[in-house]
């Protein structure tokens, strides 16, 4: 099992969404996120005087996978959220030790 | 500041009218009911028969209609105030400055009636009107006062009692009160946006309550009261200095001692706190907006003949109209982009700065004004900033800066004619000496108001602070001040 933590564009998230519901992902977590990377923030003007908005809107998805299916998703999501443009941002997989079904008590690889 | 003088013409026009109207009234008889043609045959060709007393009573109710519907429309300027101001602050003051919106009408309503009437109003000398409480005094209103009888051909009643400064329009007492206290309640909001997020509930109540029980009801009465500025050729049409700058001045002594929000200016530099709704700021001034055409054209306090108010409504939407571009193009122009909250601010400014000559100029004149108010608000919020004078809301550059160049442009705008038609109160003075005669009016005001509430100020900071801890500042004044928040999270609304 693995946890993949996707950081994405915003205006992204639906064909993001899409990809993965594609491929047969039958569930996902998002969360609306402010960060920054290598984009850095912008500045803006608020009665005259300016400043910088170092964190910038993005939408964070967490989905829990099987092993098998982790570089199909992972490429799904890449695929689906690119521009080419700087701030795409990035794609995490991480470890996961246990998941529970909270209605059924399954456990691992049954509970994703 | 609002005669109601009708030129003798118009007055003969109108009884010609009704004359007419009352002849060939059994004309219309005769044909809706026949049987009545005994009645008719019984009202010869001679004069007919009207009665005074009830077109006198007529014209009272519909100037009465007007006047009361004029001060409800800036009674509901309080909502404008309300969502200009918690969406200009940050969402965790939102509650706060709602409150002080809210309960600072109570309080004018409260301040006026027990005193504040009377000292703006009531027969006094050229400085003061009469210390009377509860709007108590002789009064025989609806009437006209000797010197406008001949307005009203169908008025039998003269006026007598102690009010006499406002006795030049038709309506009941009550009217009378209920606009000028909606009016008295513009000028202590104006103070709520400019202390917002940092003054404490108590000491903003107390302030509100003397603003509006004594310094604005003595400077009003010289120049609304029969003092000693209207009676020396100052014009102030619906206020621009007896209600926006006194409450501007006001706000600027308060800014003054309160001192800036907490990381507004670090190392020289200013750090802008956005707002925290838009939508409800720009709600709040087309509220406000709408709220104006109460404002100037209720000002005239008749309806008269319908011709004045429609001048004053078009001049004052002129002003708001070009108040809006001119601030539009400014920002654009000089901050590089359109800012929201700077259009909006001088659309306000606009309207402040037509306020007092809309009943003294040309309609184009009308429309410079308020470009130039658009122009000077912009240019007022940067300047005040590097003073480092912080107005959350951009009070002093809508009120105070454009509430002054209002009452002056009256002057460097004056047009006699309008001044005979619309506001029936010609100076027939030359643009240059009415100017200068505007100038002297703003410099007394601001020598009264503005030191006063210093003192005032100064005597709540010595009394137990105006300004709350800077934990609860950080924190947010909603919980502080109040133990409730706008937008609860993780709550049981929310379930």
């Amino acid at each position: 099992m693995k946890l993949i933590i996707a950081i994405i564009k915003p205006f992204k998230l639906e064909e993001v969404k899409e990809a993965l519901s594609s491929i047969g992902i039958e569930g996902m977590t998002v969360t609306e996120v402010k960060g920054f990377g290598r984009q850095k923030g912008h500045t803006e003007i608020y009665r005259g005087s300016e400043y910088t908005v170092d964190f910038l809107p993005k939408v964070k998805i967490e989905i829990v996978v099987t092993d098998e299916l982790v570089s199909k998703t992972v490429d799904a999501i890449v695929k689906a959220a690119k521009t080419g443009k700087i701030g795409d941002g990035k794609v995490f997989v991480v470890a996961l030790e246990e998941a529970v079904r909270i209605r059924t008590d399954e456990r691992g690889d049954a509970a994703v | 500041m609002k005669l109601w003088i009708n030129p003798l013409p118009r007055v003969l026009k109108m009884t010609a009218i009704l004359a007419l109207l009352a002849i060939s009234l059994p004309v219309f008889a005769q044909e809706a009911a026949p049987v009545a043609d005994a009645v008719v045959a019984a009202a010869p060709a001679t004069a007919p028969a009207i009665d005074p007393s009830a077109f006198s009573a007529l014209r009272i109710g519909l100037d009465t209609v007007w006047v009361l519907v004029a001060g409800m429309l800036v009674f509901w300027m309080n909502a404008g105030f309300a969502l200009v101001e918690s969406g200009l602050c940050r969402s965790k003051n939102c509650v706060n400055i709602l409150a002080k919106n809210f309960v600072v009408f109570a309080l004018a309503s409260t301040a006026f009636y027990v005193v504040g009437w009377d000292i703006m109003f009531g027969d006094g000398s050229a400085w003061f009107g009469r210390l009377a409480f509860f709007v108590q005094g002789a009064d025989n209103s609806p009437a006209l006062g000797h010197d406008y009888m001949s307005m009203n051909p169908f008025s039998t009643t003269e006026y007598s009692g102690v009010y006499s400064a406002i006795n030049w329009t038709p309506v009941p007492l009550w009217a009378k009160f209920f606009f000028q206290l909606v009016f008295a309640g513009t000028a202590a909001t104006i103070v709520s946006g400019a202390v917002a997020e940092r003054i404490k509930f108590t000491s903003f109540i107390w302030f509100a309550l003397i603003l509006v029980a004594v310094i604005y009801p003595i400077s009003g009465h010289w120049i609304w009261g029969g003092g000693i500025l209207g009676s020396n050729n100052f014009r102030d049409f619906a206020g621009s200095t007896v209600v926006h700058s006194v409450g501007g001045w006001a706000a600027l002594a308060g800014i003054i001692v309160l001192g800036p929000r907490l990381g507004k200016y670090k190392d020289g530099k200013v750090c802008p706190i956005p707002g925290h709704n838009m939508t409800s700021a720009a709600l709040g001034v087309l509220i406000l907006w709408l709220g104006w055409f109460g404002f100037n054209p209720g000002s005239t306090m008749a309806a008269m003949d319908g011709s004045a108010i429609s001048y004053v409504l078009v001049n004052t939407n002129m002003g708001a109209v070009f108040g809006t571009i001119g601030a539009t193009i400014t920002a654009w122009v000089l901050l590089k982009k359109p800012d929201l909250s700077m259009i909006l601010n001088g659309c306000l400014a606009g309207l402040v700065a037509i306020t007092a000559p809309c009943a003294f100029v040309s309609i184009p004149s009308g429309c410079a004004i308020g470009f130039i108010a658009g122009v000077i608000a912009v240019l007022a919020v940067v300047v005040f900033d590097k003073l480092k004078l912080d107005d959350p809301v951009g009070a002093l550059a809508v009120h105070l800066a454009n509430g002054l160049f209002g009452t002056l442009a009256l002057g460097l705008f004056y047009d006699n004619d309008v001044a005979t038609s619309v506001a029936a109160l010609p100076t027939g003075l030359s643009r240059a000496a009415q100017t200068l005669v505007q100038l002297k009016g703003m410099g007394l005001v601001a020598l009264w108001v503005f030191p006063i509430s210093l003192v005032v100020w100064y005597a709540l900071k010595a009394m137990g602070g105006i300004r709350v801890k800077a934990e609860e500042e950080i924190e947010g004044l909603d919980i502080g001040e109040h133990g409730n928040e706008a937008y609860p999270d993780f709550t049981g609304a929310h379930k």
